[in-house]
């Protein structure tokens, strides 16, 4: 042993082991296996897979792998309970949770050993981050329910919700999707990593302790077959997924047109911006916490050091005098700093990627680590945006670090990412944090700080790093929904486009040309087709047949109107109202064209009106729909800000025409968006005519572009273009699944109904709801004290 | 070549192969010009200070025959002090033998170090004390400290304030705890700061001179960067945080900070500053916290007594009732402790 004398000399730490005595018992009596938790007790045990420590290889359970029938019974008992638990008062749900939160509280060390066992982090971060952030989330959720009624009126329980959840957090990432889902009135079908499905059983164990009705909480484990079962499954509401964004990309696929609701939290490639004036320890240090935490195994990791040319060689020097005293090792001990990869398959992952950049003659510098399932702190320099380690998420202990020249600079790397999860800043300038913080594509961004959580603020990306939040109140609303309006007559697809000459077309005084609408100017298709607008009788003129290069030209003019969401509310609501006054100054020849097409002078006349009173509803929200501060860290304000999506394709019902139109274009463009409209395929002529009011208006171009023409073809090569951000769909139900199925390629933010579901020219036209879909928020962290 | 053969590459410093420096091979630190470059515009951000402050500690832990050794490292590098008014030569007595044996021989024993010659790292007095603790070590190589120049406030004319150093250490004081003048550290008086700590370091001859900063008085952390700084440039051997006497004593981020001075000091000389956190410090887990700050910052070295000391007084029985319990597995009384 060694003495007292010796450890003098050295003043090493040794071993603190974290005695695990308690859970390996509690294994030890599962050892036969576990079933899963179904209406509210365990079922016998299945077909069973083995579930290692990574730490040490040793096989520590066997989990039963979810059939479809399995899965089938847990969505049964969640439908069944489902009812019940959302007409509970939201004070009875409330105390269900704050029962859950203080009882993960109490076996706080219990779940964290057998955490750090399953998952190979170390028992540092699982007793100190992870479990008290699940209690914290139960509390915070606790308090939603019992708030629900008040805060959100109106609105009400999705119904079940299937939840899959990754390895990396795997109870934490339990209590960001079943503390909100139980909170609002949701039954819950959850599967478990299949590396990592223990603490959940556990935690169903502590459901039942606290008496938690049965069926409210089902937990099916096994493998991604399960998964895609409780994704796949026709009688849940609603989808949460957390994972890669490869398998949230067939998800997207397989929910599109099922009507479903869902929210992805998927991969990153997070910048981390060092700036020269920055605290450059403290930066070093924010590196540790943002790459070297939970094995690198984390979605919003800072994985890509950004730093200024000015201070590049002095922090590469600091950062890797810091890496030499990271410890590798048993995660059960106290003292280490990075604990196991959760799988040897991961592990080989990462090894490969980082052999592939060295391949490509990065400069690697590396800690050490022990043999096994380890992979030591690792850092590349000299990385540019065309190597590998830029654009792979690693999903390991692997930063790199390329060098910038300016803030444009730092901002151009930091958004040359198809991910858009989360940033972190670091400078002394509050002036050029905000900035960067405003111009990053992030829907987290830590300033002066990195991996900063709380259950009061939203968290979730943008691009293709998924949709909607968890956390704060808006990862509340994800799991609430307003009663769903009654399609009474479903819309049925237009016929197609005639684009040959007519017989006796009804013309006016003089002939009029209807064009296209790309980046503020008349534009004749591309297509050089145009098509026959019938009227109530007759043929009352032509639209330009659009087609896919006219959405190319469109998105590209109005990516070029970008300065549009970076003008005050003011600047915009000011826009809205002269667009009212134009057309209430037009009004006459709006009543007409809309009479042109078979209505009637009345109805046609309230179309108009409806038209310009949304004008104006949205002019006055233009500077009204605020973000928040969300109650989070002591020093610490941690803003949510609403922030338009971008650009965003906008296809029309084909009822309605210029009510629908407006309806639809007036929120998106009042919160900053530029989009593409798709009018009415039969009554595009409105929406041509309206191109006259925007261009006296004010309106800068690319804002709105207008492409007539065969709506679904045009909203296709909308919903597949990867530069445009939002897509809305009013049309038929085959049109709805087509754009929600096409928009897998880059994630894009999809709102789809059906054309008959909503009286456009009734209250039911505009809302709060519409300004939501138009935005996404990004919160940002700002800690103080000096 | 794989990168796992790679791993090496990494130069390891690892504590076990380094063979602590000895005062004997101490270079002091003769100072340097005033250099506002080296502090001016120097960023510390508190929220990221205090997170790595609480999360060090979290992050390394010393348990059984580890915390026995690291709690008798903490003995060798305190310095046991008494500054109060009722100090006498029979307090100061008591003090000087409890710094002589500062652990029970029977626990000593119990922990296998009967051999060793464990004694604090120094007694720290008032100026007039000087002479009863010199005459009390008597025999040792524990270092008489004293405080002086117009200990705590310093509000003292400058001339008087050499008088004071140059008294004690005519007394037989082998070290200088200086109080720095916060009213110029306030005003950013940095020359003035400096000459009048390059005037103190120079009436301390051989003595060491320690520069406590009082960092609960200057309170923002890029102050305590810069004072400590201007201290290290006017050629001071240590710095120290606090009085003792101050609202805030010493606290983990204000130590970080420092120590970051120190080492940044150090990258730009190559002299090794020493550092006294002071004032507060009374518990043995406050002994491990402050020893890891020092070696996951600075390494193994900055854990002996030239290099590093705390200024504590009733720490000392709380680390000898934790060793005895290490011995006896009982928790023990300090009724059966010599106190001091």
């Amino acid at each position: 042993m060694t003495t007292i004398q010796e450890i003098l000399n050295t003043m090493d730490y040794g071993t603190a082991p974290e005695d695990s005595k308690i859970v390996r018992e509690w294994l030890s009596k599962h050892e036969s296996g576990f079933g899963h938790f179904i209406n509210g007790a365990f079922t016998k045990v299945g077909e069973t897979f083995d579930v290692q420590n990574p730490a040490t290889g040793d096989v520590i359970a066997r989990v039963s792998q979810g059939s479809a029938s399995d899965v089938d019974d847990a969505v049964k008992a969640a439908r069944a309970a489902q009812p019940k638990w959302a007409g509970l008062s939201g004070h009875e749900r409330a105390k269900y949770l704050y029962a859950l939160a203080r009882h993960v509280q109490q076996h706080s060390r219990f779940l964290a050993v057998l955490e750090s066992i399953d998952n190979g982090k170390p028992i540092r971060e699982s007793r100190d981050g992870d479990i008290p952030l699940v209690a914290r989330h139960f509390y915070h959720h606790a308090g939603w329910a019992e708030l629900a009624e008040d805060e959100f009126p109106g609105a009400e329980a999705v119904g079940v919700c299937g939840q899959v959840i990754p390895w990396n957090f795997p109870l934490l990432m339990l209590a960001w999707k079943v503390a909100p889902a139980l909170a609002a009135g949701n039954t819950v079908v959850l599967k478990p990593a299949e590396y990592t499905p223990l603490t959940a059983l556990a935690f169903a164990q502590i459901a039942a302790e606290c008496g938690l009705p049965k069926g409210v909480l089902n937990i099916v484990t096994g493998d991604g077959e399960t998964g895609a079962a409780v994704v796949g499954h026709e009688n849940i509401d609603k989808v949460a997924f957390t994972g890669s964004t490869d398998v949230g990309r067939i998800i997207r696929q397989q929910t599109a047109g099922s009507g479903k609701s869902l929210t992805l939290e998927l991969g990153g490639k997070s910048p981390f911006i060092v700036f020269a004036d920055a605290d450059l320890d403290a930066a070093v240090e924010g590196v540790v916490d943002a790459i070297w935490f939970n094995q690198g195994q984390v979605c919003c990791a800072g994985s890509r050091i950004l730093v200024a040319e000015a201070v590049a060689a002095k922090f590469e020097k600091m950062l890797r005098k810091r890496m030499e005293t990271i410890r590798v090792g048993d995660p059960l001990d106290k003292n280490t700093d990075i604990g196991a990869i959760v799988h040897p398959v991961q592990r080989d992952r990462i090894a490969e990627l980082v052999n592939k950049g060295a391949s490509e003659g990065l400069d690697l510098c590396q800690g050490t680590a022990p043999e096994g399932c380890f992979y030591p702190p690792t850092l590349a320099t000299g990385v540019s945006p065309a190597s590998v380690l830029w654009n792979e998420e690693i999903f390991g202990p692997v930063v790199t670090l390329t060098t910038f020249r300016t803030p444009k600079d730092a901002i151009a790397l930091a958004n040359n990412s198809r991910y858009g999860l989360a940033a972190s800043i670091w400078s002394e300038n509050v002036n050029l944090c905000l900035d960067i913080a405003a111009k990053v594509k992030a829907g987290v961004v830590w300033i002066n700080c990195t991996n900063v959580f709380d259950a009061g603020a939203g968290f979730g990306g943008y691009r293709e790093s998924g949709f909607g939040r968890e956390g704060g109140r808006e990862g509340m609303a994800a799991y609430l929904k307003q009663p769903k309006l009654k399609v009474k007559k479903p819309e049925a697809a237009p016929a197609a486009p005639n684009a040959v000459p007519v017989d006796g077309a009804e013309i006016g005084m003089i002939d009029r040309t209807a064009k296209l609408y790309i980046g503020g100017k008349q534009a004749r298709p591309d297509s050089g087709y145009v098509y026959a607008v019938n009227g109530g009788k007759k043929t009352v003129g032509h639209a330009g047949l659009g087609s896919r290069k006219d959405v190319r030209n469109a998105v590209e003019a109005a990516h070029k109107a970008a300065g549009w969401g970076k003008a005050t509310g003011h600047n915009r609501a000011q826009v809205l109202y002269y667009i009212a006054e134009n057309l209430s100054a037009r009004a006459k020849e709006f009543t007409d064209r809309l009479v042109s097409f078979g209505m009637n002078n009345g109805a046609a006349k309230a179309e108009v009106e409806t038209a310009i009173r949304r004008c104006f509803w949205y002019a006055a929200q233009a500077d009204k729909f605020d973000g928040m501060v969300h109650q989070t860290k002591t020093n610490n304000v941690s803003i949510a800000m609403h922030e338009p999506l971008g650009v965003m394709g906008v296809a029309c019902p084909n009822g309605s025409p210029l009510a629908a139109m407006v309806s639809l274009v007036m929120p998106a463009i009042a919160m900053g968006n530029a989009v593409i409209v798709v009018p009415s395929q039969d009554h595009p002529l409105a929406a041509t005519d309206f191109y006259q009011v925007l261009e006296t208006s004010d309106v800068p171009a690319g804002v709105v572009n207008i492409i007539t023409g065969p709506r679904d073809d045009l909203a296709k090569t909308l919903a597949q273009h990867d530069d445009v951000a939002g897509m809305w769909y009013v049309g038929t139900a085959e049109g709805a699944e087509m754009v929600e199925r096409e928009s897998a390629g880059n994630l894009k933010q999809t709102w789809t109904e059906d054309g008959g579901a909503r009286d456009w020219t009734s209250a039911q036209g505009q809302g709060k709801e519409f300004l939501s879909r138009a935005t996404q928020v990004k919160n940002i962290w700002v800690p103080y004290g000096e | 070549m794989t990168v796992d053969t790679q791993r090496t590459a990494l130069e390891h410093v690892v504590s076990t192969d380094m063979v602590a420096t000895h005062a004997a091979e101490h270079v002091r630190n003769p100072g340097m010009p005033l250099d506002l470059s080296m502090f001016e515009g120097h960023a510390v951000n508190r929220s990221a200070a205090e997170r790595r402050a609480s999360t060090l500690s979290a992050r390394r832990s010393v348990k059984k025959v580890y915390q026995a050794a690291w709690l008798v490292n903490a003995v060798r590098m305190i310095d046991l002090t008494t500054l109060s008014g009722d100090d006498t030569e029979g307090k100061v007595q008591r003090l000087c033998a409890k710094a002589r044996q500062p652990i029970a021989p029977y626990i000593m024993d119990g922990l296998g170090l009967s051999d060793m010659d464990l004694t604090v790292g120094a007694v720290c007095v008032y100026p007039t004390m000087v002479p009863h603790a010199v005459k009390a070590l008597k025999g040792t190589s524990i270092p008489v400290a004293s405080v002086a120049t117009g200990f705590p406030a310093g509000l003292i004319p400058l001339n008087l304030r050499l008088e004071e150093i140059k008294y004690a250490v005519g007394e037989g004081a082998g070290e200088i705890d200086i109080v720095i003048n916060r009213e110029m550290a306030l005003k950013q008086e940095w020359n003035q700061l400096y000459d009048e700590i390059a005037a103190m370091r120079e009436a301390c001859g051989e003595a060491h001179l320690k520069a406590i900063l009082a960092t609960g008085e200057l309170e923002t952390l890029r102050n305590v960067y810069a004072a400590s700084m201007v201290a290290m440039q006017a050629g001071a051997d240590f710095i120290k945080t606090s009085t003792g006497k101050e609202g805030v004593n010493a606290t983990l981020p204000v130590s970080l900070t420092m120590v970051r001075a120190l080492r940044d000091y150090g990258d730009a000389t190559g002299y090794q500053i020493g550092f006294k956190p002071a004032g507060g410090i009374k518990a043995a887990k406050e002994a491990i916290a402050w020893q890891v700050l020092m070696k996951e910052e600075m390494g193994r070295e900055w854990l002996e007594p030239h290099l590093f000391r705390f200024g504590a007084s009733s720490m000392l029985g709380d680390i000898e009732r934790q060793l005895e319990h290490h011995v006896t597995g009982r928790y023990a009384s300090s009724s059966r402790h010599a106190m001091s």
